[in-house]
């Protein structure tokens, strides 16, 4: 018998490559003739392109070509955003692209290309935008809705009723409210109440989205750097103005995503465009500089909350208003916070209100947890400061408040489909050894004093209904086609584990098909919040269900008797109790050739997308072929839960915190793969510390200019950051409405290590919460010391 | 005309093989050439664009330029072009002037501290993000300083030494060579100069564009370190947002010599608050004939921070420099 591979470690299949750099990226593939292309971006955070002189750069020699936003299938029109524009809504949005022979030619050609520019008004803070008369991101609005454009403002008395201190609260476009929030209130006995801010932060992962593109027989051929594979297809497509059936995309390594490359950056379109009009290849290589402008970046939030806990430690009330900085295309943020509050405290009143405002700094995307990393990192350290009035451990207060299997999320308080959430705050309890750290809290050692703190940090973690594909070839081996992306997960190995385990195969038989659409790929979940762990090995199982069937059906065929009667195990079909009166999959593969129809693809389900259909299609008489959809059971929302613990140590003289310990717990489910999980989540934690510890993204208000546009200026954490030795363990209970039992894990850890870090930080303070995100050594000394706090209390972009 | 970053244009490159062809070059190429040492500060301003000389003189084959060498009256002779690893880990330094160890060893990362040099990092231009951005700013020749309005983002910049230009300097070896009273060489084809390493740094009121007494054509060769102070004790820190890769919020350097349990001389000297290292010379009198406790540590650190100025966001560097001076008296060792 094959040994079961779930929850084993493995070596994925790209690994090797990565280590010895063979791995290929989007810019490391070249094309004959292949030319290349640089950017022209906005020096203005707003501004209109009144003209554009390019005559000086199409005479320089080996200029080959340049593209106008006009040019583009895609334009930039209100909240829609095109690759280029003539509107410029972001210092650095690019307005035209140069193609020529090198990149120093095409660099020079744009410094000789004059564009006189109209200064536009801009908001880099959603409250100015908010005031009466204030500017706005858009000519004629600062909100996005459904698409359209519209306007926000708020009377001067809002501005004067909240004062310096507190956020203004007027009318809020988005509300919700569950219960009665008054009388939650008026039930409470003790009740916390904050302003508090939570930082844009851009991705910056270590690729940045270059992309090459040429075209053949009408045919785009595009290579990028994206999470997802198959649904990146569609979106390159539109951005081409081609059918998606024309379109062959191909990135099989992503250096990181995070979120900013879920599917196509708007960007693909400059290379695909403009090599169609100059008719040869085009490499279009970002910069670090310019990853920073159009790479994307988390949405912040001005925010303000409102809590009420009775003295038995239940929270009784949650009033939250979030004002969200979306950008100056949009972002949904806000909305999943509201949500993802309730899956840590099940408030049994909650009122959430929320407006997002448009403004001129780059666009932003889903980041890690989109809206449920900032939520947590706000609302955390408000329930230590109750846990602390109400003398109650602040353990304990989670367990308390936290939602079991018979939980509910969000406004229509659905069900979870299982949430072992106090499992796993007990497991994180007693790995981190809470009881005897929190006797360390507040002493002091020479300068330093302790803090240790907690986060608990809910994310959706699944989604249904994908496809699977696998063909056993005449070699014998199993190959697993898999339509999502290889973002640097090991989600592209893990999700086809229960394939192999499904057959009973060995992990070494099996091959995985990725990176590439024209080699007939499934249709897939896009590689975005968290769902692929949980979609793909139901898929996949679903899939290798139908294999098995096949198989037994096809030996009954060949060698007699009934399906039933056979077995599936060690690469063999053979019937039950007798091991040689059978055949191999190699055999089977040749057979199922032979016999055509629904054995090789020539019939397939019908519940199938039409993606899945096609990659059977092209597959047809390669071996035998199951395609299945996954139509196993969901029976509510499919959610992961994080719990890190912090143990810090903070320098009262300098300001400085080093983090002395740290230790996170999972309930994702059944650990598909050890050693995987422990490093997405201690590296999903170190994201979260670096939003709170020190990554920035300042702007200068007065000309609305980013200054952390580099590695060394934006300061995303380094190892140093951190301790070598975080610890890790997961629950690994099975979530009973999937065959595996499997959820995702991207994206929780995130807040976790950020409200494990803000709340320890706030704990080494003696309870002091500051509020803000980033929480850097300048502004915890100015509160020590007790000097001038270095920014306002609701200032953004510090 | 349209701005593109993060592309180096075109330049001649020149590899000279001794100090006297290196000079002859910069004397011969002037304001149009650039001295190319480990490259950490020059490829940022090349990929930028900003500077963009016609000729590179590269200090790379210049071997007379590397190494350490102890000289006849005890002391050591760095070549500016050692890198700063070998500064970090070389056994006479780490012995006889620990300080200047650990300085260099704190700098960026593992990979800067290989390519980077000492001379490099002592001669580095300003980080202020406005003049690296290319703003036409007074130091860029220009005539006004973006850092230093009333909602500029400052909180990097300087609290003391302001003359228009609110930058600060940012090398970590600079205030260690000062604490240690060291020597700098500097050739050109006039022949050899020294200056003491306090005076060859220039505030904006010297000279608005340059952070030291380099003009066109001057080459720092070597670093020259006193004989040890025998049983001195010292100090240095470095505050910064990261623990690698970063300029120092503010850091401090000092050299402590007690006897009988009494301070008989110091020598402390603040970097990051000003456009040049900051030697706490009313600090170090103040210190003379006490005991190196809190209570002088406090006393130095208030000492130090007066006339201290805060810009709109760096008001905690004025408590930070307090704190770090009174630590370099208090914790030296």
């Amino acid at each position: 018998m094959a040994e079961n591979v779930i929850g084993t470690d493995i070596s994925p299949p790209d690994l090797r490559a990565k280590i010895t750099g063979r791995a290929r990226y989007a810019e490391d593939f070249r094309a004959d003739g292949m030319v290349f292309a640089k950017l022209l971006l906005s020096p203005m955070p707003h501004a209109r392109v009144l003209n554009v002189d390019t005559s000086a750069a199409e005479r320089m020699e080996g200029v080959l070509g340049i593209l106008r936003a006009d040019e583009l299938p895609v334009q930039s029109e209100g909240t829609r955003e095109g690759a280029l524009t003539d509107e410029p809504k972001y210092e650095g949005e690019p307005i035209l692209a140069v193609a020529a022979v090198d990149e120093t030619t095409a660099a020079a050609a744009v410094e000789a290309i004059r564009v006189d520019l109209e200064p536009l008004p801009f908001v880099l803070d959603p409250l100015e935008s908010l005031r009466e008369g204030g500017p706005d991101a858009h000519v004629g609005g600062n909100m996005a809705g459904r698409g359209e454009l519209g306007s926000l403002k708020w009377p001067a008395s809002v501005f004067e009723e909240a004062g310096a201190d507190r956020l203004p609260m007027g009318e809020a476009p988005a509300e919700w409210a569950i219960g009665d929030i008054e009388a939650g209130f008026a039930e409470a006995d003790v009740v916390v109440e904050e302003s508090i801010v939570h930082q844009s932060v851009t991705h910056h992962p270590m690729e940045p989205r270059s992309c090459m593109a040429y075209w053949q027989n009408g045919k785009l051929f595009l290579h990028g750097s994206t999470q997802s594979t198959e649904r990146t297809r569609g979106s390159v497509a539109r951005m081409a103005g081609v059918e998606p059936d024309d379109v062959v995309f191909i990135g099989e390594y992503c250096g990181g995503g995070f979120g900013s490359k879920i599917s196509g950056s708007p960007i693909m379109a400059v290379p695909a465009v403009l090599s169609r009009k100059i008719g040869r290849p085009v490499m279009l290589r970002i910069t670090r500089y310019e990853e920073n402008y159009i790479g994307r970046a988390r949405a912040g939030f001005q925010g303000w909350a409102k809590i009420g806990f009775r003295a038995d430690g239940r929270m009784t009330a949650l009033d939250l208003y979030l004002v969200q900085d979306s950008g100056p295309y949009g972002a949904s943020d806000f909305f999943t916070a509201g949500t993802v509050a309730t899956a840590s405290y099940q408030p049994e009143n909650m009122r959430f209100r929320g407006v997002a405002i448009l403004t001129n700094t780059p666009p932003r995307s889903a980041q890690r947890a989109p809206g449920g990393a900032q939520i947590v990192a706000m609302l955390e350290p408000l329930v230590d400061k109750a846990a602390r009035e109400l003398d109650i451990d602040r353990l304990e207060i989670r367990k308390l408040n936290a939602p079991d299997s018979d939980g509910w999320l969000g406004p229509q308080q659905g069900p979870f489909t299982s949430a072992y959430v106090r499992e796993a705050l007990d497991l994180g309890g007693e790995l981190f050894g809470w009881e005897e750290k929190k006797q360390l809290s507040g002493q002091r050692n020479g300068t330093k004093v302790t803090g240790v703190g907690m986060g608990l940090s809910p994310f959706t973690a699944g989604s249904t209904g994908r496809d699977g594909l696998l063909v056993i070839r005449p070699d014998g081996k199993l190959y697993v086609h898999q339509g999502i992306g290889n973002l640097g997960t090991h989600s592209i190995a893990d999700t086809a584990r229960p394939a192999a385990d499904v057959l009973d195969l060995s992990w070494d038989q099996v091959v995985i098909v990725w990176g590439d659409t024209s080699k007939h790929l499934p249709f897939s979940t896009v590689q975005a919040g968290s769902q692929t762990t949980h979609a793909h090995t139901r898929a996949n199982h679903a899939a290798a269900t139908a294999m098995v069937g096949l198989l037994q059906e096809l030996a009954a065929r060949e060698l007699g008797g009934s399906p039933s009667s056979y077995r599936v195990a060690d690469g063999r079909v053979f019937r039950a109790g007798n091991r040689a009166a059978g055949m191999s999959f190699a055999e089977a593969a040749r057979v199922a050739m032979e016999m055509g129809g629904k054995f090789s693809g020539g019939e397939v389900p019908e519940d199938l997308n039409d993606a899945t259909k096609a990659a059977v299609a092209g597959l047809a008489g390669e071996g035998l072929i199951a395609a299945a959809r996954d139509n196993y059971e969901r029976a509510g929302a499919v959610y992961t839960w994080v719990a890190t613990f912090a143990q810090v140590e903070l320098d009262v003289e300098t300001g400085e915190v080093e983090i002395i310990d740290l230790a996170s717990t999972t309930d994702c489910g059944t650990v598909m793969h050890p050693r995987s999980l422990a490093a997405q989540t201690n590296g999903g934690v170190f994201q979260g510390i670096g939003m709170a510890k020190g990554q920035r993204w300042v702007f200068d208000p007065k000309w609305g200019i980013p200054f952390t546009k580099r590695f060394y200026t934006a300061r995303p954490p380094g190892i140093l950051d951190v301790p070598l030795s975080p610890r890790f363990a997961a629950v690994d209970k099975a979530d009973p409405y999937t065959p595996v039992g499997a959820k995702g894990i991207g994206e929780p850890p995130v807040g976790a290590g950020e409200a494990a870090y803000v709340c320890a930080v706030a704990d080494a303070m003696g309870g002091q919460c500051l509020c803000r995100t980033p929480l850097t050594a300048d502004m915890i000394l100015a509160e020590l010391e007790g000097r001038p706090r270095p920014y306002g209390l609701l200032d953004t972009h510090v | 005309m349209a701005v593109i970053r993060d592309m180096i244009p075109p330049f001649e490159l020149f590899q000279p093989a001794g100090v006297d062809d290196a000079v002859r070059l910069m004397r011969e190429h002037g304001d149009k050439g650039w001295v190319l040492a480990g490259g950490l500060d020059t490829f940022d301003w090349f990929k930028d664009r900003i500077k963009r000389p016609e000729a590179v003189i590269d200090l790379g084959g210049v071997d007379e330029l590397k190494g350490i060498a102890v000289a006849d009256d005890g002391g050591l002779e760095i070549g500016a072009m050692t890198s700063l690893t070998d500064i970090a880990e070389n056994g006479d330094v780490r012995s006889g002037y620990p300080l200047l160890a650990d300085a260099a060893g704190l700098v960026a990362t593992p990979q800067i501290r290989n390519q980077g040099t000492l001379g490099g990092n002592i001669v580095q231009d300003t980080r202020c993000w406005y003049y690296r951005s290319g703003w036409p700013c007074y130091r860029a020749g220009g005539n006004i300083c973006y850092a230093a309005t009333p909602r500029s983002m400052n909180r990097e910049h300087c609290i003391m030494g302001a003359s228009r230009c609110v930058a600060v300097n940012p090398s970590d070896t600079a205030p260690a060579l000062i604490a240690l009273d060291a020597e700098m060489v500097v050739a050109s084809t006039s022949g050899e100069r020294t200056y003491t390493a306090e005076d060859f740094f220039i505030g904006p009121d010297i000279d608005i564009m340059r952070m030291t007494v380099l003009e066109p054509g001057d080459l720092l060769t070597r670093i020259v370190l006193p004989a040890p102070w025998s049983g001195a004790r010292w100090y240095f820190e470095k505050i910064r947002d990261r623990k690698a890769w970063d300029f120092s919020l503010v850091s401090v350097a000092s050299m402590v010599n007690v006897e009988g349990g009494m301070i008989q001389d110091a020598r402390i000297v603040v970097n990051g608050v000003a456009p040049c290292p900051v030697r706490a010379t009313a600090a170090e009198r103040a210190v003379r004939g006490r005991a190196p406790d809190d209570e002088t540590g406090q006393a130095a650190g208030e000492i130090a921070v007066r006339g201290a100025r805060a810009l709109r966001h760096n008001d905690y560097k004025i408590a930070l420099m307090r704190n770090l001076v009174k630590r370099s008296i208090r914790d030296a060792a």
